[in-house]
C-alpha cells in the first residue's frame, strides 16, 4: 500500500495532541507502520500547530511536504488556509469552521482572511466545513472539539467504528469517556 | 513487544534497558521528554539538575562509583557541559556512561541552531546518530557497552524530528544495573598535569580503534542498489533520502558520525560512479570524505540552513515535483504568545510603559519581546540578562542603570543567573535584577527546579529561599511584588531602579497553566460603558479580542487574573 500522509493543524490548546495519539495508535493496532511527528515547546503558547501522520506498508518519512496529504484535518479555518499547500490534488480538507484570531488579528496590524474557505473551494479543493465548536458543546464540553472532528474524519481511515470507540475508552480519563463518545458520534454522523 | 514510541521516549527505554542506574539532566527541547521518561521507571535514580554541567558531572560521578549514568539535554545545552565534557574524554569512565544531546535544525524552539558532530570530534568522543525510534532505543541500550569496552563517555545525537516523532518501536529484554566496583585510580581520574599529558595518547589512540571498530558495527549500514548514485547521509536525512529514491540508488548510512569508518567510505565511493553526502547543518561527513581525496557533492547542493524534508531532496536531485494550491488571501501569522493570565504579562507591561530597556533571558518570557509590548533588548543565552545587564551599565554607567532592567525566571536564575548577580554585587553597578518566579520551569512543559519544593519525581523537597539567596549574594535590597498589582509592580521598578545599590525585584505568582493554580471566573466588558479607547490591547492578552469596535474577552481563554480590568478607566471590565 502506497504511504497515506494526514496533517492535523490547529492552534496550541485545541488538543490536536491528543487526536494525533488516538490516531496513531489505531493505525498502528490496524497493523501498519506508522509515523507521528509534531514539535513540543512553543506550540502550547497559542501559536500554530501541526501534527503529520503518516502510514502504510513502509513509512520513512516522518514528515508531509507540500502536495502530498490525503487529508488535512483543520481544527481552525485559517490553519486551514495555512496548510492548504499540503494538500495532494485528490487530498480533503476536514475543517471546523470556528475562528480564532491570531495575535497580528487582535492588535490590528493584519486581516482575518474572512472567505479563504471559498477561495479554496473555487480552486477546486476538497473543502468539508463543520462547527465542531457547536457539536462538542453539545456533547457537553467546548474541550471535545478534538474528537468531534475525529469523528468527522473518521471514515477516511478505513478503521471499523467500533475500534474508534474502544480506543476513545483506552485514552481518555474514564470520567469524560461518555462526553467524548458522544462528540464523536455528532462528528461521525454530520 | 512493538510500541510507537517519540524518539525520546525510545533513548528512554534503551537507557533503562541497558541497565542505567543514575540520570541528572536539565530540561531543554527537544530533550526533556527522554529525563521525563525515565523518571517514570523504579529502581533508578533520576533527578532534574540545575544546569546542564552539573548533571553532566552527576553522570560522571556516577560512572566513577561504577553505575551506568546518563544526562540529557539540548544542544546549547552542551556548551554548558562542554566543560566536563572535553577532559571526561580523557578520563574515560568506569560504568557506561551516554550524553544524550538533541540538536534543532530549523530552531523550532531554540536560539541557534549548531551542529553538536562538532563536539564529537573536538572532544574527541563517540557519537551515535539514530534515525527512527526504534535506532534510538537500540543505540541508546548499546551506548554502555560502546562506552565500557573503549573507556569513554558517549554522545548520542538526536534532532528535533527524531526526538518527537513517533515510530514503531519492538522492546527488547531489560538488563538489570549493575554496580561495577569501584578503586581508586589516580593516573586515570586526577586529571592534574602529570597525569592528564599521559591520558591524551589513550584519546588519540581510542578514537583510532574506534574507527576501526566502525567499519563493521551495528551503527553504520550499507544498501548496495546502484553502481550510478551513491548517498551517504545519517539521522533524518537518510529517511527523505529513502522516501524519494526507496532502492534505487545506493546508500551508506552513518549511525555513527564520530568518528567516521574510513575504509568503509573509500570502498562505498569507489563502487559507485557518482557521490553524494546528505546531511543537515554542517558538512562534517562531506569534509571528512573529502578529506580522504575523494570527489563528492554536498553542500554545493544543500543548505547549511533548517530542516530538509522529502522535497528538498527531490529539488536537489531535480525530481518531479508534486502540484499544489494556495489560498489567495494573504494568511496572517499565528506566533506563539504569552497565554491568557500569564503572570509575566504584568511586568513587561510595566516595563515597556516605562521604556526600560530590559536584558532578556531564556524561557516563556522571551515571549515579552513580540507585539504589542515589545518589552526586550536582548536574548543570548541561559543567564545572560543578569551578567549582561552588568555589563551595559558599566559601559553606559548612571544613566543606563536607572533605566534597564534584567529579567530571569526562577528556574534560569538556579540555572547561570546567580554567578552574574554576584558578580553585580562584587564588582558594584547599581543593576536592578527581576525574578520573574513564576514556581516552575515553564516553556520546556513544567519541570520542577530547586525553587519549586518538589523534585522530578513530585515529592517534596529542599525548597531555595529566593530571597534569601540573593541577599546571601551580597544584594541588600530583595523585595517581593505581585505581578497582577500593576500599581505595586511600577512603584517596585521605579524605586529600585532610583536605588543607589543593587537591588532585586522577584515578580512571584504561579505559572497559571499549573494545576494547582486556581483561576477566577472569567472577567466580561460592558459594551455600553466601553469607550473603543484600546487600553487594554496593549497587553497583548489572547482573551480580548476587538468585535465592531469595542473590546471582547473570549470567556473559555480568560483566568480572571484582573489585569486588563486596571487598565480599563471606564470601569467597563468586570
Amino acid at each position: 500500500m502506497k504511504t497515506k500522509s494526514v496533517m492535523i493543524v490547529g492552534v496550541g490548546g485545541q488538543g490536536s495532541l491528543l487526536a494525533s495519539k488516538l490516531l496513531g495508535r489505531l493505525l498502528t493496532d490496524e497493523g501498519y507502520d506508522v509515523k507521528v511527528s509534531e514539535v513540543h515547546g512553543m506550540s502550547q503558547r497559542g501559536g500554530s500547530v501541526v501534527t503529520y501522520v503518516r502510514f502504510g506498508d513502509k513509512v520513512y518519512s516522518p514528515i508531509v511536504t507540500e502536495g502530498e496529504a490525503d487529508v488535512i484535518i483543520a481544527f481552525e479555518k485559517l490553519e486551514a488556509a495555512r496548510y492548504a499547500k499540503f494538500l495532494s490534488k485528490d487530498g480533503k480538507i476536514i475543517v471546523n469552521s470556528q475562528q480564532i484570531d491570531p495575535m497580528p488579528v487582535i492588535i490590528g496590524a493584519a486581516q482575518y482572511p474572512e472567505n479563504v474557505l471559498s477561495e479554496l473551494t473555487a480552486k477546486g479543493v476538497s473543502v468539508d466545513e463543520l462547527d465542531a465548536l457547536s457539536l462538542a458543546e453539545q456533547a457537553g464540553s467546548s474541550k471535545a472539539v478534538n474528537i468531534v472532528l475525529m469523528g468527522k474524519a473518521a471514515k477516511q481511515f478505513g478503521i471499523a467504528y467500533d475500534k474508534w470507540i474502544k480506543a476513545i475508552e483506552n485514552t481518555v480519563a474514564p470520567k469524560f469517556v461518555e462526553m467524548n463518545k458522544k462528540a464523536f458520534d455528532l462528528g461521525y454522523n454530520s | 513487544m512493538k510500541k510507537l514510541m517519540i524518539g525520546n521516549s525510545a533513548v528512554a527505554a534503551g537507557l533503562y534497558d541497558g541497565g542505567l542506574g543514575v540520570v541528572s539532566s536539565y530540561p531543554g527541547t527537544p530533550s526533556t521528554e527522554i529525563t521525563e521518561f525515565l523518571a517514570k521507571y523504579d529502581g533508578i535514580h533520576s533527578e532534574w539538575a540545575p544546569n546542564e554541567k552539573v548533571a553532566c558531572e552527576v553522570a560522571f560521578g556516577a560512572s566513577l562509583a561504577g553505575a551506568r549514568s546518563a544526562c540529557a539535554m539540548k544542544h546549547v545545552g552542551l556548551n554548558v557541559a562542554a566543560d566536563p565534557l572535553f577532559t571526561l574524554s580523557y578520563t574515560g569512565v568506569n560504568g557506561g556512561m551516554v550524553i544524550c544531546v538533541a540538536d534543532d535544525p530549523a530552531m523550532h524552539s531554540s536560539q541557534n541552531e549548531q551542529d553538536s558532530r562538532h563536539y564529537a570530534i573536538a572532544a574527541k568522543v563517540p557519537m551515535l546518530e539514530p534515525a527512527d525510534s526504534n535506532e534510538a532505543y537500540i543505540f541508546a541500550k548499546t551506548a554502555f557497552e560502546l562506552s565500557e569496552k573503549f573507556d569513554t563517555p558517549v554522545l548520542l545525537r538526536m534532532c528535533t524530528r527524531i526526538a518527537h516523532s513517533q515510530s514503531v518501536v519492538e522492546l527488547g529484554e531489560h538488563t538489570d544495573a549493575v554496580l561495577r566496583d569501584y578503586e581508586k585510580n589516580p593516573a586515570k581520574y586526577i586529571m592534574m598535569p602529570g597525569n592528564a599529558i599521559k591520558r591524551h595518547p589513550f584519546v588519540e589512540e581510542r578514537t583510532e580503534n574506534i574507527r576501526k571498530f566502525a567499519e563493521d558495527c551495528i551503527y553504520n549500514k550499507v544498501e548496495y542498489n546502484s553502481e550510478e548514485i551513491g548517498i551517504i547521509t545519517s539521522g533524518c536525512s537518510y529517511l527523505y533520502v529513502k522516501e524519494v529514491f526507496g532502492d534505487e540508488v545506493s546508500i551508506l548510512k552513518i549511525g555513527m558520525p564520530n568518528p567516521l569508518p574510513t575504509e568503509t567510505i573509500k570502498t562505498f565511493a569507489s563502487k559507485v560512479k557518482k557521490l553524494y553526502v546528505v546531511e543537515e547543518l554542517d558538512p562534517i561527513i562531506e569534509n571528512f570524505v573529502k578529506s580522504l581525496g575523494i570527489e563528492v557533492h554536498g553542500k554545493d547542493m544543500f543548505s547549511l540552513l533548517g530542516e530538509f524534508s522529502q522535497s528538498t531532496i527531490a529539488k536537489a536531485f531535480e525530481r518531479e515535483e508534486k502540484e499544489f494550491v494556495t489560498a489567495d488571501s494573504p494568511v496572517p501569522a499565528r506566533p506563539p504568545m504569552m497565554c491568557a493570565g500569564c503572570p509575566h504579562r504584568g511586568m513587561f507591561y510595566t516595563l515597556a510603559k516605562n521604556k526600560i530597556t530590559v536584558l532578556g533571558d531564556i524561557g516563556c518570557y522571551t515571549l515579552g519581546a513580540v507585539p504589542p509590548l515589545n518589552a526586550l533588548d536582548s536574548t543570548l543565552c541561559m543567564g545572560a540578562s543578569v551578567s549582561g545587564l552588568h555589563g551595559f551599565n558599566l559601559a553606559r554607567g548612571e544613566v543606563a542603570e536607572g533605566k534597564s532592567v534584567a529579567v530571569i525566571g526562577d528556574s534560569t536564575f538556579m540555572h547561570s543567573g546567580m554567578t552574574g548577580l554576584v558578580n553585580i554585587a562584587y564588582n558594584a553597578t547599581n543593576s536592578t535584577v527581576i525574578i520573574l518566579d513564576n514556581s516552575i520551569t515553564g516553556m520546556t512543559g513544567h519541570q520542577q527546579n530547586p525553587t519549586t519544593g518538589y523534585n522530578i519525581k513530585g515529592d517534596p523537597a529542599a525548597k531555595v529561599d529566593l530571597e534569601a539567596l540573593c541577599r546571601a549574594l551580597g544584594i541588600n535590597r530583595v523585595r517581593v511584588v505581585d505581578p497582577y498589582d500593576l500599581k505595586a509592580c511600577e512603584k517596585a521598578v521605579k524605586e529600585e531602579l532610583a536605588a543607589n545599590e543593587p537591588s532585586v525585584i522577584i515578580s512571584r505568582r504561579p505559572c497559571v497553566l499549573l494545576k494547582t493554580v486556581k483561576h477566577e471566573a472569567p472577567l466580561c466588558v460592558d459594551k455600553d460603558k466601553c469607550k473603543s479607547c484600546k487600553r487594554c490591547m496593549t497587553l497583548g492578552c489572547p482573551a480580548i479580542s476587538l468585535k465592531d469596535g469595542k473590546a471582547k474577552i473570549d470567556t473559555t481563554l480568560c483566568v480572571g487574573c484582573g489585569v486588563c480590568k486596571q487598565l480599563c478607566a471606564f470601569d467597563a471590565i468586570n
